[in-house]
Protein backbone atom coordinates (compact mmCIF):
# COMPACT_ATOMS: atom_id res chain seq x y z
CA UNK A 1 0.00 0.00 0.00
CA UNK A 2 2.33 2.52 0.70
CA UNK A 3 6.49 2.14 0.54
CA UNK A 4 8.92 4.61 1.17
CA UNK A 5 12.56 4.03 0.10
CA UNK A 6 15.91 6.02 0.90
CA UNK A 7 13.72 8.65 2.31
CA UNK A 8 16.58 12.03 2.72
CA UNK A 9 15.64 15.51 4.09
CA UNK A 10 17.69 18.70 4.57
CA UNK A 11 16.38 21.43 6.62
CA UNK A 12 19.80 23.68 5.39
CA UNK A 13 22.60 22.37 7.14
CA UNK A 14 20.18 19.84 8.93
CA UNK A 15 19.72 16.41 8.00
CA UNK A 16 16.86 15.50 9.60
CA UNK A 17 16.12 12.07 7.45
CA UNK A 18 18.62 9.76 6.59
CA UNK A 19 17.96 6.72 4.10
CA UNK A 20 14.45 5.52 5.66
CA UNK A 21 12.70 2.79 4.14
CA UNK A 22 9.87 0.94 5.18
CA UNK A 23 6.77 -0.80 3.37
CA UNK A 24 3.15 -0.90 4.67
CA UNK A 25 0.30 -3.53 3.33
CA UNK A 26 -3.06 -2.62 3.46
CA UNK A 27 -4.95 -2.14 6.42
CA UNK A 28 -2.10 -2.71 8.55
CA UNK A 29 -0.86 -0.12 10.97
CA UNK A 30 2.79 1.06 11.35
CA UNK A 31 4.61 2.56 14.23
CA UNK A 32 7.55 5.09 14.11
CA UNK A 33 9.39 5.71 17.34
CA UNK A 34 11.87 7.83 18.72
CA UNK A 35 12.78 10.56 20.91
CA UNK A 36 12.12 13.81 20.09
CA UNK A 37 14.60 15.41 16.48
CA UNK A 38 14.75 11.93 15.98
CA UNK A 39 13.32 12.68 12.21
CA UNK A 40 9.93 10.40 12.84
CA UNK A 41 7.40 13.70 12.25
CA UNK A 42 9.64 14.55 9.31
CA UNK A 43 9.16 11.20 7.59
CA UNK A 44 5.18 11.25 8.50
CA UNK A 45 4.99 15.35 7.29
CA UNK A 46 6.94 14.19 3.65
CA UNK A 47 4.65 11.29 3.00
CA UNK A 48 1.89 13.84 3.58
CA UNK A 49 2.98 16.40 0.90
CA UNK A 50 3.96 18.87 3.50
CA UNK A 51 7.64 19.25 3.39
CA UNK A 52 9.01 19.87 -0.27
CA UNK A 53 12.48 18.91 -1.04
CA UNK A 54 13.10 15.60 0.03
CA UNK A 55 14.62 12.93 -1.93
CA UNK A 56 14.27 9.19 -2.35
CA UNK A 57 10.96 6.87 -3.86
CA UNK A 58 7.62 7.21 -1.90
CA UNK A 59 4.69 5.63 -3.71
CA UNK A 60 1.13 4.93 -2.67
CA UNK A 61 -0.93 1.81 -3.75
CA UNK A 62 1.66 1.12 -6.50
CA UNK A 63 2.12 4.80 -8.23
CA UNK A 64 5.16 7.04 -7.28
CA UNK A 65 4.46 10.71 -5.26
CA UNK A 66 5.84 13.77 -6.91
CA UNK A 67 6.65 16.32 -4.99
CA UNK A 68 3.26 18.00 -5.72
CA UNK A 69 0.28 15.69 -4.77
CA UNK A 70 -3.29 16.20 -6.64
CA UNK A 71 -6.82 15.91 -4.84
CA UNK A 72 -7.06 11.95 -5.11
CA UNK A 73 -4.14 11.79 -2.99
CA UNK A 74 -5.38 13.68 -0.54
CA UNK A 75 -8.75 11.89 -0.95
CA UNK A 76 -6.95 8.58 0.34
CA UNK A 77 -4.44 10.03 2.83
CA UNK A 78 -5.78 12.22 5.77
CA UNK A 79 -3.48 13.23 8.99
CA UNK A 80 -4.33 14.18 12.54
CA UNK A 81 -1.81 16.78 14.08
CA UNK A 82 0.18 16.52 17.14
CA UNK A 83 -1.51 20.13 18.64
CA UNK A 84 -4.83 19.87 18.51
CA UNK A 85 -4.61 23.71 19.53
CA UNK A 86 -3.03 24.78 16.69
CA UNK A 87 -4.37 21.90 14.23
CA UNK A 88 -8.00 23.90 14.21
CA UNK A 89 -8.61 27.09 12.43
CA UNK A 90 -9.22 29.68 15.21
CA UNK A 91 -11.79 31.45 13.15
CA UNK A 92 -13.76 28.28 12.20
CA UNK A 93 -17.07 26.78 13.89
CA UNK A 94 -16.30 23.21 14.10
CA UNK A 95 -19.14 23.12 11.21
CA UNK A 96 -17.30 25.00 8.86
CA UNK A 97 -13.82 23.16 9.69
CA UNK A 98 -15.52 19.72 9.20
CA UNK A 99 -17.99 20.96 6.05
CA UNK A 100 -14.40 22.23 4.08
CA UNK A 101 -13.23 18.86 2.90
CA UNK A 102 -16.39 18.32 1.60
CA UNK A 103 -16.69 21.30 -0.53
CA UNK A 104 -12.97 20.89 -1.68
CA UNK A 105 -13.95 17.37 -3.10
CA UNK A 106 -17.38 18.25 -4.20
CA UNK A 107 -19.07 15.71 -2.30
CA UNK A 108 -23.19 15.85 -1.60
CA UNK A 109 -25.07 15.48 1.58
CA UNK A 110 -22.74 17.45 3.91
CA UNK A 111 -25.68 17.60 6.42
CA UNK A 112 -25.20 14.22 7.07
CA UNK A 113 -22.22 13.63 7.06
CA UNK A 114 -21.50 16.14 9.09
CA UNK A 115 -23.90 14.73 11.50
CA UNK A 116 -22.20 11.34 11.39
CA UNK A 117 -18.98 12.22 11.47
CA UNK A 118 -19.40 13.90 15.05
CA UNK A 119 -21.02 10.91 16.14
CA UNK A 120 -18.52 8.83 15.41
CA UNK A 121 -16.09 10.47 17.40
CA UNK A 122 -18.30 10.51 20.46
CA UNK A 123 -19.14 14.55 20.00
CA UNK A 124 -22.23 15.74 20.94
CA UNK A 125 -24.02 17.73 18.17
CA UNK A 126 -24.05 20.89 20.70
CA UNK A 127 -20.41 21.38 19.69
CA UNK A 128 -20.71 21.70 15.83
CA UNK A 129 -21.66 25.30 15.89
CA UNK A 130 -19.07 26.22 18.61
CA UNK A 131 -15.40 27.82 18.35
CA UNK A 132 -12.15 25.74 18.41
CA UNK A 133 -11.48 27.86 21.69
CA UNK A 134 -14.67 26.71 23.51
CA UNK A 135 -13.76 23.10 23.60
CA UNK A 136 -11.85 21.26 25.61
CA UNK A 137 -8.27 19.36 23.97
CA UNK A 138 -9.70 16.26 23.73
CA UNK A 139 -12.90 17.44 22.42
CA UNK A 140 -10.46 19.47 19.71
CA UNK A 141 -8.61 16.47 18.74
CA UNK A 142 -11.77 14.32 18.27
CA UNK A 143 -12.82 17.40 15.77
CA UNK A 144 -9.32 16.68 13.54
CA UNK A 145 -9.87 12.63 13.80
CA UNK A 146 -13.32 13.84 12.39
CA UNK A 147 -12.34 16.14 9.59
CA UNK A 148 -9.35 13.62 8.87
CA UNK A 149 -11.96 10.72 8.46
CA UNK A 150 -14.89 13.05 6.63
CA UNK A 151 -13.70 12.27 3.32
CA UNK A 152 -13.47 8.77 3.68
CA UNK A 153 -9.50 8.27 3.15
CA UNK A 154 -8.10 4.83 3.52
CA UNK A 155 -4.78 5.80 4.55
CA UNK A 156 -4.52 7.62 7.94
CA UNK A 157 -1.16 9.47 9.20
CA UNK A 158 -1.15 10.23 13.01
CA UNK A 159 1.33 12.87 14.21
CA UNK A 160 1.54 12.32 17.74
CA UNK A 161 -2.00 12.25 18.16
CA UNK A 162 -2.17 11.96 22.15
CA UNK A 163 1.05 13.52 23.25
CA UNK A 164 -0.82 17.06 23.87
CA UNK A 165 -3.44 15.58 26.01
CA UNK A 166 -4.09 14.35 29.85
CA UNK A 167 -3.68 11.20 30.48
CA UNK A 168 -7.30 10.00 31.03
CA UNK A 169 -8.42 11.56 27.45
CA UNK A 170 -5.16 10.45 25.68
CA UNK A 171 -6.58 6.43 26.46
CA UNK A 172 -10.03 7.80 25.29
CA UNK A 173 -8.39 9.08 21.93
CA UNK A 174 -6.59 5.93 21.73
CA UNK A 175 -9.61 3.32 22.20
CA UNK A 176 -11.19 5.81 19.55
CA UNK A 177 -8.83 5.53 16.95
CA UNK A 178 -8.36 1.74 17.69
CA UNK A 179 -12.21 1.60 17.14
CA UNK A 180 -12.07 3.53 14.01
CA UNK A 181 -9.35 1.67 12.40
CA UNK A 182 -11.11 -1.55 13.14
CA UNK A 183 -14.16 -0.55 12.27
CA UNK A 184 -12.91 1.38 8.91
CA UNK A 185 -10.21 -1.09 7.69
CA UNK A 186 -7.80 2.20 7.91
CA UNK A 187 -4.13 1.79 7.26
CA UNK A 188 -2.40 3.78 9.24
CA UNK A 189 1.10 4.95 10.84
CA UNK A 190 1.41 6.09 14.20
CA UNK A 191 4.37 8.78 14.80
CA UNK A 192 4.99 8.72 18.47
CA UNK A 193 8.00 8.76 21.55
CA UNK A 194 5.79 6.43 23.64
CA UNK A 195 6.27 2.61 23.29
CA UNK A 196 3.12 1.75 24.96
CA UNK A 197 0.63 3.75 22.57
CA UNK A 198 2.66 2.68 19.38
CA UNK A 199 1.77 -1.39 21.21
CA UNK A 200 -1.40 -0.29 22.09
CA UNK A 201 -2.32 0.62 18.09
CA UNK A 202 0.15 -1.16 15.72
CA UNK A 203 1.30 -4.47 14.53
CA UNK A 204 4.48 -3.23 13.05
CA UNK A 205 7.23 -0.70 14.51
CA UNK A 206 10.48 1.39 13.86
CA UNK A 207 12.74 2.53 16.06
CA UNK A 208 14.36 5.98 14.60
CA UNK A 209 17.66 7.55 16.35
CA UNK A 210 19.33 10.69 14.69
CA UNK A 211 17.09 10.16 11.31
CA UNK A 212 17.81 6.57 10.31
CA UNK A 213 15.91 3.59 11.08
CA UNK A 214 17.70 1.71 13.36
CA UNK A 215 15.26 -1.45 14.08
CA UNK A 216 12.31 -2.60 12.94
CA UNK A 217 10.17 -5.48 14.62
CA UNK A 218 6.68 -6.11 15.48
CA UNK A 219 4.98 -5.76 18.33
CA UNK A 220 4.89 -9.76 19.32
CA UNK A 221 8.44 -9.54 19.48
CA UNK A 222 8.73 -5.81 21.35
CA UNK A 223 6.64 -7.64 24.34
CA UNK A 224 8.59 -10.66 23.95
CA UNK A 225 11.28 -8.84 24.74
CA UNK A 226 12.81 -9.37 21.49
CA UNK A 227 14.69 -6.22 20.93
CA UNK A 228 17.99 -6.14 19.29
CA UNK A 229 19.11 -2.89 19.54
CA UNK A 230 20.34 -1.02 22.40
CA UNK A 231 18.45 2.44 21.83
CA UNK A 232 14.85 0.46 21.58
CA UNK A 233 16.11 -1.56 24.89
CA UNK A 234 16.48 2.46 26.35
CA UNK A 235 12.85 3.54 25.18
CA UNK A 236 11.00 0.31 26.39
CA UNK A 237 13.31 0.47 29.79
CA UNK A 238 12.32 4.33 29.70
CA UNK A 239 8.34 2.92 29.06
CA UNK A 240 8.44 0.40 32.12
CA UNK A 241 9.81 3.51 34.22
CA UNK A 242 6.89 5.32 33.33
CA UNK A 243 4.49 3.11 33.51
CA UNK A 244 5.72 1.81 37.08
CA UNK B 1 -35.49 34.69 19.04
CA UNK B 2 -33.29 37.52 19.15
CA UNK B 3 -32.45 38.23 22.95
CA UNK B 4 -28.70 38.10 24.62
CA UNK B 5 -29.49 35.03 25.98
CA UNK B 6 -29.50 33.40 22.20
CA UNK B 7 -26.40 35.50 21.12
CA UNK B 8 -24.51 34.77 24.17
CA UNK B 9 -25.28 30.88 24.30
CA UNK B 10 -22.60 28.64 24.60
CA UNK B 11 -24.64 25.73 22.73
CA UNK B 12 -25.41 27.75 19.30
CA UNK B 13 -27.77 26.00 17.35
CA UNK B 14 -26.59 26.91 13.61
CA UNK B 15 -23.75 28.74 11.82
CA UNK B 16 -25.66 31.90 12.19
CA UNK B 17 -26.26 32.11 15.96
CA UNK B 18 -22.71 31.27 16.29
CA UNK B 19 -21.47 34.00 14.17
CA UNK B 20 -24.21 36.62 15.69
CA UNK B 21 -23.25 35.61 19.48
CA UNK B 22 -19.15 36.12 18.62
CA UNK B 23 -20.27 39.81 17.06
CA UNK B 24 -22.22 40.29 20.33
CA UNK B 25 -19.59 39.42 22.57
CA UNK B 26 -17.14 42.43 20.14
CA UNK B 27 -19.98 44.73 20.87
CA UNK B 28 -20.52 43.79 24.46
CA UNK B 29 -16.45 44.56 24.93
CA UNK B 30 -16.37 47.68 22.38
CA UNK B 31 -19.41 49.13 24.60
CA UNK B 32 -16.94 49.31 27.35
CA UNK B 33 -14.45 51.83 26.00
CA UNK B 34 -16.45 55.30 26.09
CA UNK B 35 -14.41 56.92 24.23
CA UNK B 36 -14.31 54.21 21.04
CA UNK B 37 -18.26 54.48 21.57
CA UNK B 38 -17.64 58.42 21.42
CA UNK B 39 -15.62 58.07 18.39
CA UNK B 40 -18.15 55.50 16.85
CA UNK B 41 -21.39 57.89 17.39
CA UNK B 42 -19.61 60.54 15.80
CA UNK B 43 -17.79 59.07 12.73
CA UNK B 44 -21.58 57.80 12.20
CA UNK B 45 -23.25 61.08 12.89
CA UNK B 46 -20.70 62.21 10.21
CA UNK B 47 -21.43 59.88 7.51
CA UNK B 48 -25.01 60.37 8.10
CA UNK B 49 -24.87 64.14 7.93
CA UNK B 50 -22.86 63.37 4.30
CA UNK B 51 -25.98 61.26 3.15
CA UNK B 52 -28.65 63.56 4.38
CA UNK B 53 -26.87 67.04 3.15
CA UNK B 54 -28.92 68.14 0.94
CA UNK B 55 -32.72 67.61 3.58
CA UNK B 56 -30.14 69.24 6.54
CA UNK B 57 -28.80 71.67 4.57
CA UNK B 58 -30.63 75.39 4.82
CA UNK B 59 -29.09 77.06 1.48
CA UNK B 60 -27.79 76.31 -1.67
CA UNK B 61 -24.20 75.18 -1.19
CA UNK B 62 -23.46 77.87 -4.27
CA UNK B 63 -25.24 80.28 -3.99
CA UNK B 64 -23.25 83.54 -3.59
CA UNK B 65 -24.42 86.86 -2.40
CA UNK B 66 -21.83 89.24 -1.83
CA UNK B 67 -23.27 91.88 0.28
CA UNK B 68 -23.91 89.03 2.93
CA UNK B 69 -19.91 87.80 2.90
CA UNK B 70 -17.57 87.36 5.86
CA UNK B 71 -21.09 87.45 8.15
CA UNK B 72 -20.71 85.62 11.72
CA UNK B 73 -22.37 82.90 12.72
CA UNK B 74 -26.28 83.87 13.25
CA UNK B 75 -29.70 82.03 13.28
CA UNK B 76 -29.94 82.98 9.73
CA UNK B 77 -26.15 81.28 8.89
CA UNK B 78 -25.58 78.79 11.55
CA UNK B 79 -21.63 78.79 11.19
CA UNK B 80 -21.39 81.93 9.10
CA UNK B 81 -20.32 82.97 5.64
CA UNK B 82 -17.19 82.69 3.40
CA UNK B 83 -15.86 85.54 1.27
CA UNK B 84 -18.37 85.12 -1.69
CA UNK B 85 -21.33 85.05 0.65
CA UNK B 86 -22.14 81.15 0.76
CA UNK B 87 -23.27 79.33 4.18
CA UNK B 88 -20.57 77.82 5.80
CA UNK B 89 -22.88 75.43 7.01
CA UNK B 90 -24.23 74.12 4.03
CA UNK B 91 -21.18 73.87 2.31
CA UNK B 92 -19.62 71.48 5.55
CA UNK B 93 -22.38 69.20 4.81
CA UNK B 94 -21.95 68.79 1.04
CA UNK B 95 -17.97 68.70 1.79
CA UNK B 96 -18.82 65.84 3.98
CA UNK B 97 -19.58 64.43 1.17
CA UNK B 98 -16.79 65.08 -1.19
CA UNK B 99 -14.05 64.89 1.89
CA UNK B 100 -15.30 61.47 3.73
CA UNK B 101 -16.64 59.94 -0.05
CA UNK B 102 -12.48 60.60 -0.98
CA UNK B 103 -11.74 58.49 2.40
CA UNK B 104 -13.96 55.55 1.38
CA UNK B 105 -13.25 55.95 -1.94
CA UNK B 106 -9.32 55.29 -1.06
CA UNK B 107 -10.38 52.28 1.77
CA UNK B 108 -12.06 50.57 -1.04
CA UNK B 109 -9.01 50.61 -3.25
CA UNK B 110 -6.47 50.59 -0.99
CA UNK B 111 -7.38 47.69 1.91
CA UNK B 112 -8.32 44.73 -0.68
CA UNK B 113 -5.48 45.42 -3.08
CA UNK B 114 -3.07 45.27 0.33
CA UNK B 115 -4.72 42.44 1.49
CA UNK B 116 -4.28 40.41 -1.24
CA UNK B 117 -1.29 41.35 -2.25
CA UNK B 118 0.14 40.75 1.59
CA UNK B 119 -1.76 37.45 1.82
CA UNK B 120 -0.08 36.64 -1.20
CA UNK B 121 2.96 37.37 -1.07
CA UNK B 122 3.14 35.73 2.43
CA UNK B 123 1.69 32.84 1.81
CA UNK B 124 3.75 32.15 -1.85
CA UNK B 125 6.89 33.14 -0.52
CA UNK B 126 10.13 32.85 -2.43
CA UNK B 127 10.61 35.44 -6.00
CA UNK B 128 7.00 36.22 -6.02
CA UNK B 129 7.07 37.39 -2.13
CA UNK B 130 10.68 39.16 -3.11
CA UNK B 131 9.11 40.87 -6.23
CA UNK B 132 5.56 41.92 -4.45
CA UNK B 133 7.57 43.41 -1.33
CA UNK B 134 10.17 45.36 -3.18
CA UNK B 135 7.73 47.10 -5.07
CA UNK B 136 6.04 47.77 -1.71
CA UNK B 137 9.02 49.40 -0.11
CA UNK B 138 9.43 51.05 -3.32
CA UNK B 139 6.11 53.11 -2.66
CA UNK B 140 7.15 53.03 1.49
CA UNK B 141 10.19 55.19 0.46
CA UNK B 142 8.29 58.08 -0.57
CA UNK B 143 6.96 60.71 1.84
CA UNK B 144 3.29 59.79 1.21
CA UNK B 145 2.49 63.57 0.74
CA UNK B 146 5.35 64.39 -1.48
CA UNK B 147 4.35 60.93 -3.29
CA UNK B 148 0.75 62.35 -3.91
CA UNK B 149 1.71 65.36 -5.07
CA UNK B 150 4.23 64.28 -7.66
CA UNK B 151 1.46 62.04 -8.81
CA UNK B 152 -1.27 65.04 -9.01
CA UNK B 153 1.20 67.17 -10.70
CA UNK B 154 1.51 64.66 -13.08
CA UNK B 155 -2.28 64.04 -13.66
CA UNK B 156 -4.95 66.63 -13.88
CA UNK B 157 -5.82 68.25 -10.35
CA UNK B 158 -9.25 67.29 -9.29
CA UNK B 159 -11.13 64.80 -6.71
CA UNK B 160 -10.34 61.80 -8.99
CA UNK B 161 -6.99 62.18 -8.87
CA UNK B 162 -6.35 62.94 -5.79
CA UNK B 163 -8.28 59.26 -4.68
CA UNK B 164 -6.22 58.15 -7.17
CA UNK B 165 -2.60 59.64 -5.39
CA UNK B 166 -3.83 59.05 -2.25
CA UNK B 167 -4.38 55.06 -3.01
CA UNK B 168 -1.50 54.85 -4.05
CA UNK B 169 0.37 56.09 -1.76
CA UNK B 170 -1.46 54.42 1.25
CA UNK B 171 -1.70 50.37 0.19
CA UNK B 172 1.63 49.58 1.13
CA UNK B 173 1.39 49.37 4.82
CA UNK B 174 -1.91 47.13 4.43
CA UNK B 175 -0.08 44.74 2.24
CA UNK B 176 3.24 44.80 5.03
CA UNK B 177 0.87 44.31 7.77
CA UNK B 178 -1.27 41.42 5.90
CA UNK B 179 2.23 39.68 5.04
CA UNK B 180 3.20 39.77 8.62
CA UNK B 181 -0.05 38.34 9.59
CA UNK B 182 0.14 35.85 6.87
CA UNK B 183 3.85 35.05 7.65
CA UNK B 184 2.37 34.46 11.54
CA UNK B 185 0.08 31.66 10.53
CA UNK B 186 1.26 29.61 7.41
CA UNK B 187 3.19 27.26 8.73
CA UNK B 188 0.44 26.19 11.45
CA UNK B 189 -1.14 23.05 11.54
CA UNK B 190 -4.53 24.46 11.00
CA UNK B 191 -2.90 25.80 7.37
CA UNK B 192 -1.54 22.50 6.57
CA UNK B 193 -4.40 20.66 7.40
CA UNK B 194 -6.33 23.05 4.73
CA UNK B 195 -3.49 21.83 2.57
CA UNK B 196 -4.18 18.10 3.26
CA UNK B 197 -7.86 18.77 2.57
CA UNK B 198 -6.29 19.28 -0.94
CA UNK B 199 -7.40 23.10 -1.00
CA UNK B 200 -5.80 24.91 -3.90
CA UNK B 201 -3.19 27.67 -2.99
CA UNK B 202 -6.02 30.32 -3.77
CA UNK B 203 -9.16 28.79 -1.58
CA UNK B 204 -6.20 28.84 1.13
CA UNK B 205 -5.53 32.32 0.54
CA UNK B 206 -9.13 33.61 0.34
CA UNK B 207 -10.85 31.25 2.77
CA UNK B 208 -8.23 31.02 5.40
CA UNK B 209 -5.40 32.80 5.44
CA UNK B 210 -7.37 36.78 4.59
CA UNK B 211 -9.87 36.39 7.29
CA UNK B 212 -7.35 35.92 9.86
CA UNK B 213 -5.93 38.97 8.12
CA UNK B 214 -8.98 40.88 8.36
CA UNK B 215 -9.58 42.23 11.85
CA UNK B 216 -5.82 43.65 12.43
CA UNK B 217 -6.29 45.18 8.37
CA UNK B 218 -9.81 46.71 9.93
CA UNK B 219 -7.98 48.52 12.87
CA UNK B 220 -5.61 49.78 10.50
CA UNK B 221 -7.85 51.30 8.34
CA UNK B 222 -9.72 53.21 10.91
CA UNK B 223 -6.83 54.35 12.20
CA UNK B 224 -5.35 55.76 8.41
CA UNK B 225 -8.90 57.20 8.10
CA UNK B 226 -7.82 60.35 10.03
CA UNK B 227 -4.12 60.35 8.23
CA UNK B 228 -6.65 59.87 4.92
CA UNK B 229 -8.45 62.61 5.79
CA UNK B 230 -5.34 65.06 6.57
CA UNK B 231 -3.63 64.13 3.01
CA UNK B 232 -6.97 64.54 0.91
CA UNK B 233 -7.31 68.28 2.99
CA UNK B 234 -3.78 68.66 2.76
CA UNK B 235 -4.12 68.32 -1.26
CA UNK B 236 -7.35 70.41 -1.28
CA UNK B 237 -5.47 72.92 0.74
CA UNK B 238 -2.51 73.01 -1.94
CA UNK B 239 -4.80 73.13 -4.98
CA UNK B 240 -4.32 69.47 -6.30
CA UNK B 241 -7.31 67.80 -4.77
CA UNK B 242 -11.05 69.12 -5.15
CA UNK B 243 -10.79 72.63 -7.00
CA UNK B 244 -13.17 75.72 -6.18
CA UNK B 245 -15.99 76.01 -6.00
CA UNK B 246 -16.15 72.27 -5.15
CA UNK B 247 -17.11 72.38 -1.20
CA UNK B 248 -14.14 70.18 0.26
CA UNK B 249 -13.06 70.70 3.70
CA UNK B 250 -9.10 71.34 2.75
CA UNK B 251 -10.10 73.51 0.01
CA UNK B 252 -12.69 75.75 2.11
CA UNK B 253 -9.44 76.38 4.46
CA UNK B 254 -7.31 77.18 1.76
CA UNK B 255 -9.53 79.94 0.37
CA UNK B 256 -10.76 81.43 3.25
CA UNK B 257 -6.96 81.41 4.57
CA UNK B 258 -6.53 84.99 4.36
CA UNK B 259 -9.02 85.94 7.08
CA UNK B 260 -7.62 83.89 9.74
CA UNK B 261 -6.93 86.88 11.97
CA UNK B 262 -9.90 89.03 11.28
CA UNK B 263 -12.81 86.15 10.13
CA UNK B 264 -11.21 83.27 11.83
CA UNK B 265 -14.80 81.25 11.78
CA UNK B 266 -14.45 81.18 8.34
CA UNK B 267 -11.66 78.63 7.80
CA UNK B 268 -11.40 77.26 11.30
CA UNK B 269 -14.82 75.93 10.93
CA UNK B 270 -13.76 73.68 8.04
CA UNK B 271 -11.07 72.88 10.26
CA UNK B 272 -12.73 72.07 13.27
CA UNK B 273 -15.00 69.71 11.03
CA UNK B 274 -11.72 67.87 9.87
CA UNK B 275 -10.60 67.89 13.39
CA UNK B 276 -13.47 65.87 15.20
CA UNK B 277 -13.52 63.47 11.72
CA UNK B 278 -10.52 62.34 11.80
CA UNK B 279 -10.29 62.16 15.65
CA UNK B 280 -13.06 60.49 15.38
CA UNK B 281 -12.03 57.79 13.37
CA UNK B 282 -8.93 57.69 15.72
CA UNK B 283 -10.99 56.68 18.99
CA UNK B 284 -12.76 53.93 16.93
CA UNK B 285 -10.09 52.36 15.66
CA UNK B 286 -8.42 52.32 18.88
CA UNK B 287 -11.65 50.86 20.21
CA UNK B 288 -11.64 48.16 17.74
CA UNK B 289 -8.17 47.03 18.43
CA UNK B 290 -8.46 46.32 21.90
CA UNK B 291 -11.58 44.49 20.38
CA UNK B 292 -10.55 42.64 17.49
CA UNK B 293 -6.85 42.13 17.35
CA UNK B 294 -6.34 39.20 18.50
CA UNK B 295 -2.71 39.73 19.71
CA UNK B 296 -4.22 42.24 22.70
CA UNK B 297 -5.99 39.93 24.56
Amino acid sequence: MIEVQDLDVRFGAVHAVRGVSFAIAAGESFGLVGESGSGKSTVLRALAGLIPGWTGAMSLQGRALGPKRDRTFFRSVQMVFQDPYGSLHPRQTVDRILAEPLAIHGLDGAEARIRRALEEVSLSPIVRFRYPHQLSGGQRQRVAIARALIADPSVLLLDEPTSALDVSVQAEVLNLLADLRAARQLTCILVSHNLAVVAHLCERLAVMQQGKVVEALDVAALRAGQAQHPHTRDLIALSRDLDG
Amino acid sequence: MISSDWLLSSEPASRRQAAWGRRYQAWLAFRRNPLAVAGLAVALAMLLMAVFAPLLATHDPGAQNLANRLQPPSAAHWFGTDELGRDVWTRILYGARITLGMVVAVVLLVAPVGLLVGCAAGYAGGWLDRILMRVTDVFLAFPRLILALAFVAAMKPGVESAVAAIALTAWPPYARLARAETLRIRDADFIAAVRMAGASPWRIVLRHVAPVCIPSLIVRVTLDMSSIILTAAGLGFLGLGAQPPLPEWGTMIATARRFILDQWWVPVIPGIAIFLASLSFNLLGDGLRDVLDPKQR
